[in-house]
């Protein structure tokens, strides 16, 4: 096992995230109370999926560069990860929404219709989406050489489009989520310094866990490849 | 031969096949009618929100349909062809001209087959045809690309429509919008001309794009 120093921090900033996102003070808002606790594990997934989808396109520009085909791997393996984190932020998300904009007057699932309208979502949804696509088209492609190269060019034309929308779909429709103005948290007015000293490791732990998360299937995939070609 | 040489004579190689092989513009019209007809039929008299919503829908697929043989046309040996005689540029941007002229041609003749069978509550028909060329045409071009992708995967038509889907709703959402101060709806001074330069400004993204990303798909 190769256990290098940031597999280590990892560990560190997501027990410090876990524990001091439940123990240490936030500030008090009526309509969250506690639940504010949720921002160091729901927003700082998509933090860290944003991040792994970045990494996955550098990778699949550097496939397009040199065609080699740890690229390819390393492009698709980020992905999935980033497409995991998507799926859990989605989750986390939900359960907050379910507390906080739910109407208390009806169960949870009726408030469904209208929760999905928000922009935010729109854009997570929309995200989720493309990247869904991106690996049915690998699947659907048998050639392995053109499969890297065709799920390459899809993720940066993708990746290319997904950013605009992400800024554009927000000013377009009215939202309760936080953040009208752009993305929420990035704003250093926006977040309360009590709550700072833990998000920005919680985002780190994340990242760095996804990016673990991916080295290992990496590493699973390019020793089935070697395996395949010695066979 | 220059650039522009070979992109004029793509283009009028495109519009000749049209001409000879009329079925399968023939047959794109024949989609228009019994789309437009099976939503007459289904939908008795829509109120001004839904007739909008459903005339974008229409004009979704119907771009699905007529871009996604642009690219299925071309077999293997005469991709091959083009390969030794023209550039990836002039083939990507005769496409894209192509299909935007031929979304332009729909456009029009959607609008005019749905108006004449759901009803016309818009209250300017000028500014709404305008903004339904615009949206068929920006359509066109992002599906372009999309199907030079999918021409390289099975189940190309349905892997277009997946594709796409996601990419397309930004600006289908701000279609829908823009679209709304065709039927009466009064926006804040400078809105529609903003909506209007950012789906100019997505068209012109998608082309550079397409531009850039091309090349790599071209060779087999």
């Amino acid at each position: 096992m190769r256990f290098t120093w940031w597999k280590l921090l990892s560990i560190a900033l997501l027990l410090y995230a876990v524990i001091g996102g439940l123990l240490l003070p936030v500030p008090e808002l009526t309509q969250l109370g506690e639940t504010i606790r949720n921002l160091y594990f729901h927003v700082c997934m998509w933090f860290a999926m944003m991040i792994l989808f970045t990494i996955s396109i550098i990778h699949s520009i550097k496939y397009l560069n040199n065609k080699r085909a740890v690229h390819d791997i390393k492009s698709k393996e980020y992905a999935a990860v980033g497409s995991y984190l998507g799926i859990l932020g989605y989750a986390t998300g939900a359960i907050w929404a379910s507390y906080t904009w739910a109407d208390p007057n009806n169960p949870a699932y009726a408030s469904f219709g209208s929760i999905m309208r928000e922009p935010k979502l729109i854009g997570a949804a929309l995200a989720l989406l493309v990247y869904g696509a991106y690996f049915i088209l690998r699947n659907s492609i048998t050639d392995i050489d053109q499969k890297a190269r065709v799920s390459a060019v899809y993720n940066i034309f993708a990746y290319a489009m997904l950013f605009p929308t992400i800024w554009i779909i927000p000013r377009l429709l009215p939202s309760l989520h936080p953040g009208q103005e752009g993305n929420p948290a990035l704003n250093f007015n926006d977040i309360d310094a009590r709550m700072r000293i833990v998000f920005y490791p919680a985002v780190m732990g994340w990242t760095l866990l996804g990016v673990w998360i991916a080295s290992l299937k990496i590493r699973l995939e390019i020793l089935k490849e070697k395996k395949f070609s010695n066979e | 031969m220059n650039t522009g040489k070979q992109i004029l004579a793509l283009l009028k190689k495109d519009l000749l096949l049209e001409r000879r092989q009329q079925h399968t513009l023939y047959g794109i019209l024949l989609y228009i009618v019994s789309t437009i007809y099976v939503i007459y039929l289904t939908l008795d008299d829509p109120d001004a929100a839904t007739w909008n919503a459903i005339f974008w829908i229409t004009q979704l697929f119907i771009c699905i349909n007529a871009v996604a043989k642009s690219f299925l046309q071309e077999a293997k040996g005469r991709m091959l062809y083009y390969y030794t005689i023209t550039s990836p540029i002039a083939f990507i941007l005769s496409k894209l001209l192509y299909n935007a002229i031929l979304m332009i041609a729909m456009s029009i003749i959607n609008l005019m087959i749905y108006t004449a069978m759901l009803g016309n509550p818009t209250a300017n028909f000028l500014s709404y045809s305008a903004i339904g060329i615009l949206g068929g045409c920006g359509l066109g071009i992002i599906f372009t690309m999309l199907a030079a992708i999918a021409s390289k995967a099975l189940q190309q038509a349905s892997l277009m429509a997946i594709l796409g889907f996601p990419l397309i709703l930004p600006q289908l959402m701000i279609l829908v919008r823009l679209s709304k101060t065709a039927l009466g709806e009064i926006f804040r001074n400078g809105i529609p001309l903003q909506m209007i330069s950012l789906l100019l400004a997505f068209d012109i993204l998608i082309i550079i794009l397409s531009v850039i990303l091309f090349p790599f798909l071209w060779k087999d």
